[in-house]
């Protein structure tokens, strides 16, 4: 239930819907899509990777004297969270040929395709299988398979959308082989919408020219993750290790990754896994809070990736760019920045601003619509300000309902309608209240088409890795590259086990970021990775008065 | 960030009262009292099930279920978290599998014990008929199961409450993978378009796209056809 303080608002959103209908239904754009200078104009001036303090030269390693986003830079020039001296890597408690880190669809889909292959494959996560950003996509995944689209014209949606910066390749990887991921999903029992006569419903996104959104509901993301996890679970010979976070990569004595170093988060034990070949899938970096935003993030987005990849060398791409999701929650606070799905957008949902009016095209790549969104609530002035001060914009979601029947967004929004239910707010007669929150990490770790990175032994596949989305990834689009990229890292990185041998194991690179930290003058308490956020309140810690922390973790 | 002037409730956690501001979840009311969670915890948005809890609510004697990330406190709840269900996975393959009851007396032989109690759809945080879900695989309608059972988590709570002793949303996985294996309808132009892409239909586009000179791509993005039907 909206507070008295915002009714006038909702009057003003109402008394202005009928027209908005007419015009959408007449299948014109109800705002025109901007041209290249509009865009660039309101992203210099209103998106937040381009204000003064959002960047900044990193002091050390790969990507030394690179701007990159500040806080990445921050977590990069910090103290390892073991001593290599301290650490005995003479006898691992785990052998392996493929060592995956992460268990979210890209660590699934490598876990099968490398099983697949004939190695022994080990999986480890934080939490527990299938706690990622992958279980809580909602709108869907791109593939073309419309009459009128195809792979030709996703790959310039792609690439324009991040600003023609994508590595080519990786591009062409991504959208041709959209169509058979599709089908291995719905072989595995993934299921897709469909129409009565069988076609897979599509919707259009942000920045797509054609409808490409394929949807399990708005449940998408969980749909294919937990499919995927049964699958894994249905073969007992890959090892399954949960709550185990990596601490530190391990090298051989030839130089390449060689498996690594894990802190059980419950027992506080640590464990040595030695692989012939790594993949890091360890999602992105939501949890960072960059710039102090709300996120729509798992608990575990904290970034690790990262830093384990940095610290043995490897180059990353595009980590001075982060994507704020145009509609994040702002009312109820319970619910402050999370995420309410594209697809309310792709069928129909109106953005408006506190006087009912339209200001933006509702489909615009999400960096030119959060940027529009930013423009309208602060130099325009258009903003709704909830009781707890917080602003935002209308959308106007009851339009779904009248574009497209009535029922439809319970058929085709069920999770979202039950997040506003749960707080007495019904999405299909009462407008939401969005703003942008930080969603996603567009670069990462920078990989080859065959998910190499620039060190040998050492692949990475989805949010973690970078190249594939240049500096703006399209909805539907992080879907498709761990389902993509999480197959061909299994299939990669069993090839290249195939032919390994390995050498003596060391962490001899971690004294060297020791050495390289301490001429920085970084203080002592400056730890990653970062593994879980601390939500602990302060007057809380000051009563923890002998309790030790190293870094966040208690 | 929590202003002095905040109304205080009091939540019990595992018997023991905590005072926390009204209005937050459970979740981040346990983080106000000083727990830093491992367990119990994961997408915090309500869409993996880590964060099951059972509480009973101040003079009332309801046993209820709800997700930690997403229930409010309310003044004197009492709460257990439940952050895992004991339950076997078995191994099966699908493609050895049949979409019908059959398939589940090999693999979930258990769930045929349903007593129909309805518990499980009473407790379950996100409204499902689970009974009802479970009554339609006992018959053979998979279809009517995988699309009554799409929306569940997986948090495990109707498990823990089932006097049989079932675990429901193992068997509601396998009757949608049954479904979206064999039940659903041919994606027609899903497979001709993995033939055309695999016969190279598209690959002399994509090069030219791949090696164009920059203003040309742009431009060529920019004047590109949107459509949005």
């Amino acid at each position: 239930m909206y507070p008295e303080s915002m009714q006038e608002s909702i009057r003003k959103v109402e008394a202005t819907r009928a027209k908005r209908v007419q015009v959408a239904k007449a299948g014109q754009p109800i705002v025109k899509p901007m041209s290249d200078e509009e865009r660039q104009d309101v992203l210099k001036r209103f998106h937040p990777d381009y204000q003064d303090d959002a960047r900044r030269p990193v002091r050390w390693g790969p990507n030394e004297s690179e701007p990159l986003t500040a806080d990445v830079a921050d977590v990069l020039e910090t103290y390892p969270r073991i001593v290599p001296e301290r650490y005995d890597l003479s006898n691992p408690d785990f052998q392996t040929d493929v060592l995956i880190i992460g268990a979210g669809s890209a660590g699934f889909s490598a876990a099968l395709l490398a099983q697949q292959a004939g190695v022994k494959v080990t999986l480890a996560t934080k939490l527990r299988l299938g706690d990622a950003n992958s279980m809580m996509a909602q709108g869907g995944i791109q593939a073309a398979v419309r009459e009128d689209d195809s792979p030709a014209i996703h790959y310039l949606d792609v690439i324009g959308g991040g600003h023609f910066d994508n590595k080519p390749e990786l591009v062409q990887a991504l959208v041709s082989e959209a169509p058979g991921a599709i089908a291995w999903l719905r072989q595995l029992g993934v299921m897709f919408d469909q129409d009565d006569e069988g076609k897979l419903k599509t919707k259009p996104g942000g920045g797509t020219s054609r409808p490409r959104m394929l949807s399990a509901r708005d449940y998408t993301g969980a749909a294919i993750c937990r499919t995927l996890r049964d699958e894994v679970q249905n073969h007992k010979d890959i090892d399954v290790l949960e709550h185990m976070s990596a601490v530190e990569l391990i090298k051989d004595t030839k130089g390449a990754v060689a498996g690594a170093v894990f802190y059980h988060l419950l027992t506080r034990e640590h464990y040595t896994v030695r692989a012939k070949a790594t993949i890091l899938a360890t999602g992105g970096f939501g949890r960072l809070h960059i710039k102090n935003f709300e996120t729509t993030n798992h608990y575990g987005a904290t970034g690790d990736g990262l830093v384990l990849a940095y610290r043995v060398g490897a180059k990353l791409a595009f980590m001075d760019s982060v994507q704020y999701h145009p509609t994040g929650a702002v009312f109820p606070p319970q619910i402050l920045g999370f995420l309410c799905t594209e697809k309310l957008r792709g069928m129909g949902g109106q953005p408006v601003n506190a006087n009912g009016d339209l200001f933006v095209y509702p489909l615009e790549p999400r960096d030119v619509e959060s940027a529009s969104f930013i423009r309208e609530a602060t130099e325009r002035g258009n903003g709704v300000k909830t009781p707890s001060g917080h602003v935002g914009v209308w959308l106007d979601t009851p339009v779904i309902e009248i574009l497209n029947g009535k029922g439809a967004i319970e058929k085709n929004l069920p999770a979202m309608l039950r997040q506003y239910k749960r707080f007495d707010v019904d999405i299909r007669t009462e407008p939401i209240i969005v703003y942008p929150t930080l969603h996603y990490q567009n670069g990462g770790v920078e990989i080859d088409a065959t998910t190499a990175t620039s060190v040998p032994g050492l692949f990475a596949a989805g949010e973690v890795s970078g190249g594939v989305h240049g500096r703006n990834r399209l909805m539907g689009n992080s879907q498709l590259d761990i389902i993509v990229f999480g197959r061909r890292a299994g299939m990669h990185a069993a090839e290249y086990a195939k032919k390994t041998q390995v050498g003596d194991l060391t962490l001899e690179h971690v004294n060297q970021v020791i050495e390289t930290i301490e001429a920085l003058n970084v203080p002592r308490e400056k730890i990653s990775p970062v593994m879980l956020p601390d939500y602990i309140p302060e007057h809380v810690k000051k009563r923890q008065l002998d309790t030790v922390r190293k870094g966040n973790i208690v | 960030m929590m202003a002095t002037e905040t109304k205080m409730v009091s939540m019990v956690v595992m018997g023991e009262s905590f005072r926390v501001p009204e209005g937050s979840t459970i979740m981040s009311a346990l983080e106000y009292s000083g727990f830093q969670l491992t367990t119990g915890v994961g997408c915090r948005e309500g869409y993996c099930g880590a964060c099951g809890t059972l509480y009973r609510e101040h003079g009332d004697y309801k046993l209820k279920g709800g997700l930690a990330c997403q229930t409010v406190v309310s003044d004197g709840m009492h709460i257990a978290q439940i952050p895992f269900v004991p339950a076997d996975k078995p191994s099966y393959d699908l493609e050895e599998l049949t979409p019908d009851e059959d398939s589940f007396k090999k693999i979930y032989p258990e769930i045929f014990r349903c007593v129909a109690c309805n518990t499980c759809t009473k407790i379950c945080p996100q409204d499902i008929q689970v009974m009802d879900y479970i009554q339609c695989i006992m018959r053979g309608d998979i279809a009517t199961a995988a699309d009554l059972s799409f929306d569940c988590l997986r948090c495990g709570l109707c498990a823990l409450r089932c006097p049989a002793e079932l675990v429901q949303y193992n068997a509601a996985t396998l009757a949608r993978r049954l479904y979206g294996r064999y039940l659903a309808k041919p994606a027609v132009r899903l497979d001709r378009m993995v033939e055309d892409i695999k016969a190279g239909k598209y690959d002399e586009e994509i090069e030219s796209l791949k090696t164009m000179e920059h203003e040309e791509l742009k431009d060529r993005y920019y004047k590109r056809e949107v459509r949005t039907k």
